[in-house]
Order: structure tokens, then C-alpha cells, then sequence
């Protein structure tokens, strides 16, 4: 097996006539963490979603011998209706997606994952509430048991930690440590610098276009930031909410 | 008369009041379940819209049979419905528009027009009997149209219903899990509109919608669990169904506002009453016990 588990050549995406990210090319290594940060609006989220196929977009992306299901995507805490009458329970359940599929059972050894998952998170005995009844962290940790059930290679997190405590942060962030031990490849959309440089070895920074990717330590610099800021408000407002619509 | 014999006489001496029964016990079982899922996908006044839009396809078919037949209606109802279930999903796909308010102008434009098919062809009595529903029209084969859309309704919403519900709550995580979120919404819009359908000879096309959303608000009322929630409103539609057909029989009064109106009744009871109601609120102060 090669050492790359994802790779991209020259991809871009535009919503309508509005390009979002340009002529995006690099690898993703096999057991690497990678966090992509960058401005608000830069494309981040929408680099992610090509990368899993949900937008379309121009140029390759080459996900090896990875199939859909080895892929774990942990979406924006926003984009999720949590006044749906279900349970942490029936939530972390779905990991074993790829086990029981549209229409299957949830078997015992799905709950023993779920319970097990639930207890990583530091859910214990939350299992039948309501996830309406959660904090935005406890949710977020029902997100990451979800993840753990699923026992994907390839993890992709868009925003793990927006609006989420610090105790939380620091609870999810030895999950993703522990992925790493397992040889797991981590992707994550992230703001903070100082967790990024402290945890994630690799970072890729985009500002519609790569500005820098590689280690963490060459590619967060001052000169790099400055550029990426530059060059999302040359981007232009308009750009932005243009793709905020979209 | 015992009370009992009050119960059950109308439905033992008169065949049409037993296929009604059937017929209505029928609508309920499925209506109430979607209603639920309509509700919990926001998409409550989808369901009205969705009403109003089957009545052209509703009249062509009155028209063409020359009277309320279930099968006729059916179909052009379920033409025109999905025809704007369609078209507004596209038109919203294709401009700015967002999915409700293509919804809005195509159900109106569709409302229209049947309105003027059925004044154009028919009698002001025809356009009530469409509207409201006429009991004494369900024959056989309407009852075996019922019962097979019933049957239909419930068993493709067990088949669909992890997808349907995840494409609810997080689409993102069933694209990634590589189903189809559009190819769900469309099997249930489709179901609604047969539910609609369904509904046409014992409510009429305007009140079947009462069918699915006021079971549907009842059991949210009272209970916050799906399961729960789906069964709840499948049996009020069945009280409202039976209570109703009772109520209109001995007032001599159209059978399809009464069960809707019925229904009302438990709501406000569930409003009042449930353990979110305005009562409980005012008799004991919220618990803030986990």
C-alpha cells in the first residue's frame, strides 16, 4: 500500500459562476493528522465536501483503494436538526452503517460498540436521551461516539470544536490522538492555532487556494497568514455570500 | 337503544356506513404516521400545499368517470400533485426561489385551476362533494384502493424509514454513507400525495390533509419519542375516523369536516391536557429534575 491515503491534483469547485476554492493539488499520508485552517469563507468546508464527493468539482481527487465506507465525515454541529425526537442511542447507532445498511437491524454487537463508544466519550448511562437535551459539547461527543462506532480509516472533522467547552476539546482531542496511534488518518477544519500547532502535526492552509501545506511549523507563519487573509478579502464580499446562499 | 347499540347500529344497518368505516379506519392508520414524519421534516404546510394542489387532476377525474370515483380522481390527483411536487422542487433547484414558495405559487396556480375545471363542468354541488368528501359514494373497489394504499403506505415506510429520518436530522452523514437524500424525499412526497388520494371520498381533497397534521401535532403534544409519536397519531386518526362517522350520522351533517373537526377536539384535549399542556404548566411549576 502506498503511504498516501488521499490525493488531489488541480481541484476546484464553484458554486454557480462564484469559484470557491482553484487548483487545489497535494496528498493526505496514510496515518497522518492534517488540520486545514484558514479564513472564514476560504473554502475550507467546501474542500472537505469535494473531498467526499458531496459538491462537485473539477480535477481529481484519487482516494486509493479507500471506498466510500472507510471514509467517517463529522459534519458542522449546524447542519444537524437536533429537535428530532431520537435518541443518543439511535444517533451513535448509525456508525454501524456499513454493517447494517439501509434497512437492517441493529445488531447486539452494534450496541456493544455504542455502548462502548458512548463510554469513550464520557457518555456513560446518557444512552436514551433525547439529544435535544444536550449541551453543544455532549452533542459534539455524541458526534465523536458516532465516529467511533463507525471504525472508518479516513476521518474527516468539518469544525470538531466550534462552541465547544474547553474540558470537551480537550477530552475529543485525545480521541483524535488515540486515532492517530491506531495508524487512522485524520482531516480536520480547525480555528484555533495554538491547538492545531499543539496536536496536528500537518496543517494545510487554504484561502480559496492552497497558501501552504505541510508541516505544521513551516506553513503557520506570519507571512502565510497575512497572505491568506489578503487574499480572502480580495476574494470579495460578494463571493462570500454568494457561497454562504449556496 | 342501549348505548352500545347506539355505538354500532349505523355501521350494522347500513353498508355504506361500514365501507366508510373501513375506508376511514384505513386513511387514518396510514395518515397519521406520514403526518408525523411530514411534521417532524418541517414540512407541515408541504402537506396543505400538497391538498389544494391535487384538486385540477382531482376534477378532470370527476369529470371524465362523471362522478366520485376514487380510481379516476386518484389518478389525476397524483398526476397534478406530483406534477407541482416536481416542478417546484426544480424550479427551486433552477432559481432563487426557496422549495416553499415555488410551492406556494405552483399549488395556487394548481388550486385555480381546478376550482374553474369543476365550476366550468359541474354543479356547485360536485365542487362540495370534492372538496368535503361524500361517504355515501365508497364502493368496493374505492375500498380496496384505500386499504392497498394503506398497505403500501406503511410497509415502503418501514423500508425507508432509517434513510428518510437521517436525511432529516444530518444529511451530510447519508451522502456519506453514500444514499441518495433527494431519490427519500421524493418516495415521500409521493406517499403523501397518495395518502391525500386516499382521503378524497370519505374527507374530500381539502380536508384529508386534517388527516395527517392533526394526529400528527397530537402526538407531539404528547409524547417526544418517534415510535411513540407514530403510533399515537395513527390511533387518533382511527377515534377521530370512527367517532366522526358516528357524529355525522346521527347529525346528518358531511362526514369528512366532522371527523376533521373531531380530531380538532382531541388536539385542544392534548393541549390542555398533555404533559406539555397549558394546564399542567399552570398547576405545577417546571421541573428542573434530571
Amino acid at each position: 500500500m502506498s503511504s498516501v491515503a488521499i490525493c488531489v491534483d488541480d481541484l476546484s469547485v464553484s458554486y454557480g459562476s462564484t469559484p470557491a476554492i482553484r487548483g487545489v493539488s497535494g496528498a493526505f499520508e496514510h496515518g497522518s493528522l492534517t488540520a486545514i485552517a484558514g479564513p472564514n469563507g476560504a473554502g475550507k468546508s467546501t474542500f472537505l465536501k469535494a473531498l467526499m464527493g458531496e459538491v462537485s468539482a473539477t480535477g481529481t481527487i484519487d482516494r486509493g483503494a479507500l471506498k466510500a465506507r472507510d471514509i467517517g465525515y463529522l459534519p458542522q454541529a449546524s447542519s444537524i436538526d437536533r429537535s428530532f425526537p431520537i435518541t443518543v442511542a439511535d444517533v451513535v447507532c448509525l456508525g454501524a452503517w456499513k454493517h447494517m445498511g439501509f434497512f437492517g437491524g441493529v445488531s447486539s454487537k452494534a450496541t456493544i460498540a455504542m455502548r462502548q463508544a458512548l463510554q469513550d466519550v464520557g457518555l456513560v448511562g446518557m444512552g436514551d436521551r433525547h439529544i435535544n437535551a444536550l449541551s453543544v459539547g455532549q452533542f459534539q461527543r455524541v458526534l465523536f461516539a458516532r465516529l467511533l462506532v463507525q471504525d472508518a480509516k479516513v476521518l474527516v472533522l468539518d469544525e470538531p470544536f466550534t462552541a465547544v467547552d474547553s474540558r470537551t476539546v480537550h477530552d475529543l482531542t485525545q480521541i483524535i490522538l488515540k486515532w492517530k496511534q491506531e495508524g487512522r488518518t485524520v482531516i480536520a477544519v480547525l480555528h484555533d492555532f495554538d491547538q492545531i500547532r499543539a496536536t496536528f502535526p500537518r496543517t494545510l492552509l487554504l484561502s480559496h487556494t492552497v497558501i501552504g501545506w505541510g508541516s505544521t511549523k513551516d506553513v503557520l507563519t506570519d507571512k502565510n497568514l497575512n497572505r491568506a487573509r489578503a487574499l480572502a478579502e480580495q476574494w470579495g464580499e460578494s463571493t462570500d455570500q454568494r457561497q454562504y446562499l449556496a | 337503544m342501549t348505548l352500545f347499540s347506539l355505538l354500532i347500529s349505523p355501521f350494522v344497518d347500513y353498508g355504506f356506513m361500514r365501507r366508510a368505516l373501513v375506508a376511514t379506519l384505513a386513511i387514518g392508520l396510514s395518515s397519521g404516521p406520514v403526518g408525523v414524519l411530514l411534521m417532524l421534516r418541517r414540512m407541515s404546510l408541504v402537506g396543505d400545499a400538497m391538498s389544494h394542489a391535487v384538486l385540477p387532476g382531482a376534477a378532470i377525474g370527476f369529470m371524465i368517470a362523471g362522478g366520485l370515483s376514487l380510481p379516476a380522481m386518484g389518478l389525476g390527483g397524483l398526476i397534478a400533485g406530483l406534477s407541482v411536487a416536481l416542478l417546484s422542487g426544480l424550479v427551486s433547484r433552477v432559481t432563487s426561489l426557496r422549495e416553499d414558495a415555488s410551492f406556494a405559487s405552483f399549488y395556487l396556480m394548481s388550486l385555480a385551476l381546478g376550482v374553474m375545471i369543476v365550476s366550468l363542468h359541474g354543479s356547485n354541488l360536485d365542487l362540495l362533494h370534492v372538496l368535503f368528501g361524500t361517504i355515501l359514494a365508497v364502493d368496493n373497489s374505492a375500498l380496496f384502493l384505500v386499504g392497498g394504499i394503506t398497505s403500501c403506505t406503511l410497509l415502503v415506510l418501514a423500508m425507508v424509514y432509517r434513510p428518510l429520518i437521517v436525511e432529516c436530522i444530518d444529511p451530510g452523514f447519508l451522502r456519506a454513507v453514500g444514499g441518495r437524500g433527494a431519490v427519500f424525499h421524493f418516495i415521500f412526497l409521493l406517499i403523501v400525495v397518495l395518502n391525500l388520494v386516499s382521503g378524497f371520498q370519505t374527507l374530500g381533497t381539502l380536508m384529508a390533509v386534517g388527516m395527517m397534521m392533526l394526529p400528527a401535532a397530537i402526538a407531539q403534544l404528547l409524547s417526544r419519542r418517534l415510535t411513540t409519536m407514530l403510533m399515537i397519531a395513527a390511533a387518533s386518526a382511527v377515534v377521530s375516523g370512527y367517532v366522526g362517522l358516528v357524529l355525522s350520522y346521527y347529525l346528518s351533517v358531511a362526514s369528512g369536516p366532522t371527523i376533521i373537526l373531531v380530531c380538532s377536539f382531541i388536539y385542544i384535549l392534548a393541549l390542555l391536557f398533555g404533559p406539555n399542556g397549558f394546564l399542567w404548566r399552570m398547576v405545577r411549576p417546571v421541573s428542573h429534575n434530571l
